[in-house]
């Protein structure tokens, strides 16, 4: 019996919320045993002494670019950046050229992942024919293909009465809609969030009330639906507020932040930085506090990147200039690691947030640790501190505004689709050198 | 001492260097008064002027300066420049910085234009505008007016009325004059007024009659016809009505009260011609101190040798 044995490691059940000692067995793509599983001469081991083995991570929120910007990323290293962030799967949003809105786009989004290899690509549909916001894409067609999911994201649907008809197609086949809350009527023309940096800086804002208006219009339409709303990375308190009231209702609603909403505030424009250059924008020290409440409470279910990966010199411009986005895959682990670290979450409360949260929300069979669950794992080893250099990143993007930050808690290898990947050296191998 | 390779803001300088910037234009001052105008401290050095956006009377202004210190100018005006063929930001600052000018006064409208151009040139660069962000030469021909006519900035307040939102004048201002120890007020409709002033310590005021009392300086923004179809503002009567600076509404800030402008005026708008033609306004006195405080900015900026500068 070929395969792989993980040995020695801390299993972390995010369901359960237990940690326990076990190896684990894999044979071919599914998880042969969990437990005590005896040495088999012709099994590659993976010494994951001083590891957490987790199931594998999800980033429900991801921009490959491909087709039609490959010049910022491509299925190939977005997936190679999802793998080195010790993702093993990721929602690839449908903005791209054409805009995933027809089974023929999903269908090549699949076959470009299938020959990548590697992480799991699960596209997301567009809600919208060209996320224009005027007519129905074909959402059943889209199921069919693989999408599981449908956004217009970065473009709220404006137009309420739609929004309504697409909200009732996509409850009736089941598949969640994933809202991207922000009116532009009320975000005009802003480029960072709306408040004291903004003002000093001369830079148009983005109130929260963009986002409130949105989030609660979006609410009121899941209600009347039935419809599985998800929001697209919460960024402020107001938000957070409505999103719990509807949950606290019993509305199908979830929610997702980001990494970076966790971690940094509108401060990191100053100096007209455009890697900080982000949409949502970056918002207030209390929108932070609100965010981390959120995740603990579980008003938020999921950490998802937004990983928006563009060319260097599609950033090295005014600032007013820049595109919004910035890279997350590969630095998303060890930001919220420290979230562990802070007391927000416990380290089953954080795994659920990026393994068994997405994972029912999509409805996908992942996010497990189990005999015959699908072997996707992924190693962290909560010693192993890395400082961020973005010219190593697998991903084709380096607008990151952690460049230099020293991050705590990383990914060190994966196993997807029952392959093993090394990312990073392990404790187990550190050990041994230390010996030698 | 001004030691820095660059003038991008006001909020970047230390009390010390804005106070040598003004004792400098006041060395300038006599120079403009006099006869034969030309001084030759810049012979041989080169400023080149680079607009993308209109602008008369601030362009004027810097060429003189450097006209008067014997500086060699080029003036580049966006629509002529290979900005129309859509030459970057980036590569044109990269450009000039080949072509060796000296320094580079730029006025553009996006807000940090001219801290992103100084990351990519050798040469010293002048913020002359950007954006909504700052306009610190007017901010200093500003504080160096102010100074002349009350005889120190220290201890007074200034109130600024009018279009605080998109104003860079403002800006820069609040900086300086908090700086030298000057208190700050601005008075608006709710609509031009951006939250986060009272945050930097700012009073805001709606009302004229609340703000006006006990202002030593009333400093009238002028008002862009575009906030009225941006939604901004009802009308240009109501506004006139609201906030229009009136011989009668100056009685409000007492008989010493000084009236500033950064120009150009719209006349029975934010302004009466009453006022602004009255020995209480400095309007002409800002324009005139313009030249000598651009002066100051461009022989401290340009003294140094230029193997003393590098990129930062």
């Amino acid at each position: 019996m070929t395969g792989l044995i993980i040995k020695g490691g801390t299993v972390v059940d995010p369901v359960s919320g237990n940690l326990f000692q076990a190896d684990i067995a894999v044979v071919g793509e599914r998880i042969a045993s969990v437990g005590k599983v005896p040495e088999a001469k012709d099994a590659t081991v993976v010494d994951a002494r001083g590891c957490y083995v987790l199931p594998g991570l999800i980033d429900m929120h991801v921009h490959l670019r491909e087709p039609g910007y490959e010049h910022k990323e491509t299925i190939a290293t977005g997936v190679a950046a999802a793998l080195r962030g010790g993702f093993t799967a990721v929602c690839a949003m449908p903005n791209t050229r054409p805009v995933c809105d027809s089974a023929a786009t999903v269908g090549f989004v699949l076959k470009r992942a299938k020959e990548a290899g590697g992480a799991r690509v699960y596209p997301v549909g567009a809600l919208t024919k060209g996320s224009e916001g005027k007519e129905l894409a074909p959402l059943e067609e889209m199921r069919a293909a693989g999408a599981v999911a449908f956004s217009d994201d970065g473009r709220w649907v404006r137009d309420g009465q739609l929004m309504r008809r697409a909200m009732e197609y996509a409850a009736m086949l089941g598949v969640p809609v994933i809202s991207h809350c922000e009116a532009p009527d009320l975000s005009a023309g802003g480029v960072m969030h709306e408040g004291r940096t903004a003002f000093i800086l001369g830079l148009r804002g983005i109130p929260a009330a963009a986002e409130e208006v949105a989030v609660a219009r979006d609410i009121i339409l899941a209600a009347l639906t039935g419809c599985h709303l998800h929001v697209a990375h919460v960024s402020t308190a107001g938000a957070v507020r409505l999103i719990r009231e509807a949950k606290a209702r019993g509305l199908r609603v979830t929610a997702e932040v980001t990494p970076h909403h966790l971690t940094l505030t509108e401060e990191a424009v100053k100096g007209y930085n455009t890697n900080a250059k982000v949409n949502p924008p970056l918002r207030t020290a209390a929108d932070v506090a609100a965010l981390k409440e959120g995740l603990a409470d579980g008003t938020v279910d999921v950490i998802a990147t937004d990983h928006a990966p563009h060319a260097r010199e599609e950033k090295e411009v005014e600032f007013d200039a820049a595109p919004f986005g910035m890279v997350g895959l590969e630095t998303a682990v060890g930001l919220v690691m420290a979230l562990v670290r802070e007391g927000v979450l416990t380290l089953p409360q954080l795994v659920a947030k990026l393994t068994v949260n997405p994972a029912r929300i999509l409805g996908l069979e992942a996010g497990l640790i189990r005999e015959g669950a699908v072997a996707d794992i992924t190693l962290i080893d909560p010693e192993t501190e890395e400082t961020v250099e973005p010219e190593r990143f697998a991903s084709k993007g380096r607008n990151t505004p952690f460049a230099g930050w020293r991050l705590k808690g990383l990914p060190v290898g994966v196993v997807a689709g029952g392959r093993w990947f090394e990312m990073r050296p392990r404790p187990a191998s550190r050990r041994t050198r230390e010996r030698k | 001492m001004l030691q820095r390779k660059d003038l991008v803001s006001i909020e970047g300088l230390r009390a010390e260097e804005i106070r040598s910037l003004l004792d400098t234009a006041g060395a300038m001052r006599e120079v403009i008064q006099r006869d034969i105008k030309k001084v030759p401290t810049l012979r041989g050095k080169v400023v080149a002027l680079l607009f993308y956006e209109p602008s008369t009377r601030t362009r004027f202004s810097f060429e003189l300066a450097a006209k008067y210190l014997s500086a060699d100018t080029v003036s580049v005006v966006a629509a002529t420049s290979s900005v129309v063929k859509g030459e970057s930001l980036l590569d044109t600052a990269k450009t000039i910085d080949a072509l060796g000018a000296d320094a580079v006064v730029l006025r553009h409208p996006a807000a940090g234009a001219a801290e992103f151009f100084s990351r990519y040139t050798r040469a010293a660069v002048i913020n002359a505008g950007d954006g909504m962000h700052e306009h610190p030469t007017q901010a200093l021909l500003d504080l160096y007016t102010i100074e002349e006519r009350k005889g120190r900035i220290e201890g007074l307040t200034v109130t600024f009325v009018g279009d605080i939102l998109h104003s860079r004048v403002v800006r820069s201002n609040i900086w300086g004059l908090r700086k030298l120890g000057a208190s700050v007020r601005v008075c608006g409709p709710r609509t031009l007024l951006p939250p986060g002033l009272e945050e930097i310590g700012v009073s805001v005021f709606t009302r004229l009659e609340d703000a006006l009392p006990g202002s030593d300086v009333v400093y009238v923004l002028r008002l862009q016809r575009e906030r009225f179809t941006q939604g901004l503002l009802p009308g240009i009567e109501e506004y006139a009505r609201l906030y229009g600076i009136t011989t009668e509404r100056l009685e409000l800030a007492g008989p010493e009260a000084i009236v500033m402008h950064p120009g150009p005026l719209n006349r029975g708008v934010e302004i009466d011609a009453g006022v602004a033609d009255s020995t209480r306004a400095v309007i002409t006195q800002q324009v005139t101190n313009g030249v000598a405080v651009r002066m100051a900015c461009l022989y401290l900026l340009m003294r140094r040798e230029n193997d003393d500068r590098a990129y930062h």
